[in-house]
This record gives C-alpha cells, sequence and structure tokens, in this order.
C-alpha cells in the first residue's frame, strides 16, 4: 500500500509543478461559466405534444389535427386532466402541451373567447421560445379558418394562454451549466490523463513502473485518482459559480449530482486511458482525446445542440456518447428537481459505459505484458 | 537464494505474427557476471530483455531468472531485477530524493529503509547538494548514474541495462563503467545491451544478436582468437555483413 501512496504523491507533484497546466485546469471551469453565459440558437422538429382534452368535442378535436398536420408535431399522450401533464414533463415525455377547457366548441360557437392553454418544458430555453412560437402559429391559423368559414361572418377569438415550466425566466445560463460541467470534466479527466500518462511512455518511466512490482491496477490507479480529485473540485467550483454568478438553480439532490458526476469523471479518465494506450506520444495523445471526447462532447452531448432538431443518424450516434448522457442527467436533477426514479436509466447507460470502457482500459494497460 | 545461473534461456523464442524476432537464443548468465548483448538495431535485444524482465511473454522455449520461470513466476522475477534504460526512467520534475523515495516505495521497502539508502546513495554519487534539485537541473552523466543507483536501490540480484550509455560522452561512459563494475563487484548480476564496441570489451561475456539468432558467445578475448579479429568492432561488422547480403 505504501507503493500505491508513493505512486499517488508522485503524480500530485507533477501536477502542483506544472503549474502552467495548473492555473488552465484551476481557470477553465471558472472562465467558461462565464463565456458560454450566452446563448445557443438552435431550430426543432418532433416537438413531443401531449394534450389535454377534459371535454372533447369536434372543435378540440380539430384543432387537435391541426397540430398533428403541421408536421411539426407529435402527440405523445391525450390525458383527461391538467394533473396528468406533470408526469409527462418530469419525464420528458412531453415537451409542450395543449390544455383545453370543458366547452371548448361552445365558447366559440356563442362567439365567445375560448381559452386555450400552452405549455412549454424550458429546460431547454432556446427550444422553448420556438417550441412556444410554432403552437402559437398553429392555433392562430385555425382561429383565422374559423373565422373566415362562419356563417354569418364574425370573428373568432381564440385566447392563448402561455407558459413555460422549469425556467420560467428563459435564462440560458440554466441550461449550459450541466453541459459545462460534461465539457470541464473531459477535458479535466480525459485530456489531462491521456496526457500525463503518454507523457510517461515518452519518458520511459512507464516501463520502469511496468518492470516494477506494482501491480496494472496500482499504476492505474496512482495514475487517475488525483484527477479524480481535480475533476469534483471543478465540479462544486462550477455549481458554486453558476449559483452566485447566474443564480442557477440546483433543484434536485447534490449528493445524486455529485454521484453522477463521479460516474461520469470514471468514463472519462477510462476513456483517457485507452487513448494513451493506443498513442506513443503526448501530441497524438492530446489530438486523440480531442477528438475522442472533446469534440463529441460538445457537439452530441445536447451541450449546444438540442438532440432533438438533430437528423436521426447523428441522434443514433449521440447514444454513444457518454456525455450525452451525464448532460441529460444533470439537467433533471438541476433543473427539474426529479430524484434517481427519473434517472435510472440514463444512469444505468452511464454505470453499462463506465464498467465497459474502465475493463477496456485496465485491459489495453495490460496487453502491454504479452 | 538459488544458486545456478542468475538468468538462463533454452530455445527462448518470440514472435510477432510471421516475424521472428528473437529465434531460439540459448544463453546462460552467471551470478555476478557482467554480461553484454550486442547486437545492430533490430537484432533483437529489446525483445530479448523484454521477456526476461517480464514485459512480454514468450511464444517458446524455457528461461529463468534469478531462479523463477518467465511465464508461470513473472511477479518474483519483477521483486529481483532492476532495470533501466536508456532514457533514464527518473521523473525529471521530481527531486532527486522524491525520485529515490517513489522508486524504494515502489518496491516496498519501509520509509526508514529508504530514507538510510537513499543517504549511503547521495554521499556515494557525492550528490548530496543536490538532493532537493529536479532531476531536470541535473547533468546527463549524474542523471545517468543516479538511474543506475535507483535501479539498485531495492537491491535486485539482476539488473538490466538497456543501453545505457547512448548518447553520453567518452569521459562519462567510462565512469558509468566503473559504476557497473561496483555493481557487479557487490554480487549483482548485470546484464547490458550495447552498440559501443568499446563497451563490449570491458563485458566479462558477450552475445552478439544477428537477426533474431545469438551469432557468437563468448568472452571478448576469446571470441577475438576463435574469429582472428582483432576488435570486437571488427568481429560485429563481420557477423552482420551477411545478414545484410541475406536480406
Amino acid at each position: 500500500m505504501s507503493a500505491l501512496r508513493g505512486l499517488l504523491r508522485k503524480e500530485v507533484y507533477h501536477i502542483l509543478r506544472d503549474r502552467r497546466t495548473l492555473v488552465v485546469i484551476v481557470m477553465l471551469p471558472v472562465v467558461q461559466v462565464i463565456l458560454f453565459g450566452s446563448a445557443i440558437r438552435t431550430d426543432v422538429r418532433h416537438v413531443r405534444l401531449a394534450v389535454v382534452d377534459p371535454g372533447p368535442d369536434h372543435q378540440t378535436i380539430a384543432l387537435r389535427h391541426r397540430f398533428a398536420a403541421a408536421g411539426v408535431f407529435t402527440t405523445v399522450a391525450v390525458v383527461a386532466r391538467a394533473d396528468d401533464l406533470e408526469p409527462l414533463f418530469q419525464s420528458g415525455r412531453a415537451q409542450e402541451a395543449i390544455v383545453f377547457e370543458p366547452g371548448f366548441a361552445d365558447d366559440i360557437a356563442r362567439g365567445e373567447p375560448a381559452r386555450i392553454g400552452v405549455v412549454t418544458d424550458a429546460v431547454e430555453p432556446n427550444t422553448a421560445s420556438l417550441l412556444q412560437a410554432y403552437a402559437l402559429g398553429v392555433i392562430q391559423s385555425f382561429e383565422r379558418d374559423l373565422s373566415r368559414q362562419s356563417r354569418p361572418a364574425r370573428s373568432i377569438a381564440i385566447v392563448p394562454q402561455v407558459r413555460l415550466r422549469f425556467n420560467p425566466t428563459r435564462e440560458s445560463s440554466h441550461l449550459f451549466v450541466p453541459g459545462l460541467m460534461a465539457f470541464v470534466l473531459t477535458i479535466i479527466s480525459s485530456l489531462m490523463t491521456a496526457i500525463s500518462l503518454a507523457r510517461e511512455k515518452e519518458t520511459g518511466t512507464l516501463e520502469a513502473l511496468l518492470v516494477s512490482p506494482l501491480r496494472p491496477w496500482q499504476i492505474v490507479v496512482g495514475k487517475v485518482a488525483p484527477y479524480v480529485g481535480i475533476g469534483f473540485v471543478s465540479v462544486l467550483l462550477i455549481l458554486a459559480e453558476a449559483r452566485l454568478v447566474f443564480g442557477v438553480p440546483l433543484r434536485g439532490s447534490l449528493t445524486l449530482l455529485l454521484a453522477e458526476g463521479l460516474l461520469f469523471i470514471l468514463v472519462s479518465l477510462s476513456l483517457g486511458i485507452l487513448i494513451s494506450s493506443r498513442t506513443a506520444s503526448q501530441r497524438v495523445a492530446m489530438l486523440g482525446a480531442l477528438v475522442g471526447t472533446m469534440l463529441p462532447n460538445l457537439l452530441l452531448s445536447g451541450f449546444i445542440f438540442p438532440l432533438d432538431s438533430m437528423p436521426t443518424p447523428l441522434r443514433w450516434i449521440s447514444n454513444v456518447v457518454p456525455a450525452r448522457w451525464f448532460v441529460s442527467i444533470a439537467r433533471s436533477i438541476m433543473l427539474k428537481g426529479v430524484g434517481l426514479d427519473y434517472v435510472w436509466r440514463q444512469t444505468l447507460v452511464l454505470a453499462g459505459f463506465t464498467l465497459l470502457l474502465l475493463a477496456a482500459s485496465i485491459r489495453s494497460f495490460k496487453a502491454r505484458l504479452e | 537464494m538459488t544458486s545456478g545461473p542468475a538468468i538462463e534461456a533454452a530455445d527462448l523464442t518470440r514472435t510477432f505474427g510471421a516475424f521472428v524476432a528473437v529465434d531460439h537464443i540459448t544463453f546462460d548468465v552467471k551470478p555476478g557476471e557482467v554480461f553484454g548483448f550486442l547486437g545492430a538495431n533490430g537484432a533483437g535485444k529489446t525483445t530479448a530483455i523484454r521477456m526476461l524482465t517480464g514485459l512480454l511473454a514468450p511464444t517458446g522455449g524455457t528461461a529463468r531468472v534469478a531462479g523463477h520461470d518467465v511465464y508461470t513466476e513473472s511477479e518474483a522475477i519483477k521483486r529481483d531485477i532492476g532495470y533501466m534504460s536508456q532514457r533514464f526512467s527518473l521523473y525529471e520534475d521530481l527531486t532527486v530524493w522524491e525520485n529515490i523515495r517513489l522508486y524504494g516505495g515502489i518496491y516496498d521497502l519501509p520509509p526508514k529503509e529508504i530514507r538510510k539508502r537513499a543517504e549511503a546513495m547521495l554521499a556515494r554519487l557525492g550528490l548530496e547538494h543536490a538532493r532537493s534539485q529536479p532531476v531536470r537541473l541535473l547533468p546527463l552523466g549524474w542523471r545517468q548514474k543516479l538511474a543506475l543507483s535507483v535501479a539498485l536501490v531495492h537491491r535486485p540480484r539482476i539488473v538490466f541495462l538497456d543501453e545505457p550509455t547512448s548518447g553520453v560522452d567518452p569521459v562519462t561512459r567510462r565512469q558509468f563503467w566503473e559504476l557497473i563494475y561496483e555493481t557487479a563487484a557487490g554480487g549483482t548480476t548485470v546484464l547490458v545491451t550495447t552498440h559501443y564496441m568499446d563497451e563490449a570489451e570491458y563485458c566479462d561475456r558477450i552475445s552478439i544478436m544477428v537477426a533474431g539468432r545469438i551469432g557468437a558467445m563468448g568472452a571478448p578475448g576469446a571470441l577475438k582468437k576463435d574469429f582472428s579479429v582483432p576488435s570486437i568492432d571488427e568481429l560485429f561488422v563481420r557477423m552482420a555483413r551477411p545478414t545484410e547480403a541475406r536480406s
């Protein structure tokens, strides 16, 4: 055990003495939080629509058909009570809902203003404002057509009441924090691990460790444990800064979020080890880490571009990007305040990745001995 | 402690696909001997050493290092050997003291013992003044001597030196060889690879590897007489030539 302690100490010294890199690691999350405080734009398709229709009549059915025919919406559920919406939003099955009141057709027939609610999930604020505009567009065209067709001609008024859930003020900063955490953790865990292992290969010190009685797992643990620590600290830094500067809430459990963060750190570390075991120099390892982890995490995790608006093949590929699952989990915990019962599926996927990659990275390490 | 050879290899072979890197080599190294492994680049020296140090599994033949089987007892081998590569295996951003402590700890020496040996080592090398200097700041010659001493910190029975003197000036090389002699005089077996032919003359015995095989083996003096050549350099060139013609 003292051997392992010595290894850990050595790794901490490496990190502390490489001042420039240390400053980058520490400043990175802090600066990124500020940089990404501004928004990112997008376009949306396949909107998952829920319908609350307590008293279906020919007008509510007609409007529902309008939504279905618009090409943007997919109706995922029709429920009778507004209370039934909550679980649909929480689980992410629905992104937007139209809420009818009883007597919709009667109001229209009497020429009274008919009320309709439009509720939008605003976890992704930019997407949310687009969704809202789409829904209002459908309702307005329905209203116009009704007025034109009515005999005798009179104006029909449908009064939409819009509401945003989760993130009523629509601040992008709420959205970007989970994605940023994934990004920073990738840099620290994958990139730094890959580089520092490749450096040991370059300087020949890895060989000295391999011919020593140290077990492969000891070498790996001694190498990566300090980065787990740094990753953890930067998660806390980001959360604190996001709260103090942008007032981003943490609605769910901090413990759960940190545990999921740890899982993601492990995935990223494993990737870093894998990359470095396939590369011979620091430069190649750095490129490998950039292309293999940072780009997918940036582009395919839902951090910058919503997964909903991606072409199907890309969305499919995004499933093998671990960050995509972490971002989804972190958003749910932070912004929706849900617990493990809502994110267990994503957690399971992430844990699967962790096991798979950890095993693969230890194997790739042992493979040197065959 | 087993008596008998420090290293014994019989028909030791390693292939990579169709390529035979080490082709049925058979040799013994006696305890306390300085055994030179000579050969051109790609002759199989490094592959042979990697098999003997437990970094690479052989594909055929047998070998025992310090009495342990390379197939089944590689963990025991690792405790009994030291290793120094041409890249010195020191951490350049750690100080002299920290490097010694790290490697002492890796070989499970108790802290008190590490301190004792480190002091003795620094005194022997005359490096006391540099104990808290980063290794990066040491002159190459010192770094090399420190690397060898660190590879010996756990008092291994055999030490493998893989081209330890490449890129070092002749005076420093001579000093380094004095350190090697001291090590062997202390009872540690030394297996050293080199492509400096003058260094071959310093070894008790040498083997010249050509294309994965041992082309010649014996004491430098005896080899020169047998092949009637004036120097090992001459012998080496003569052995290497036919291979070039064949390939």
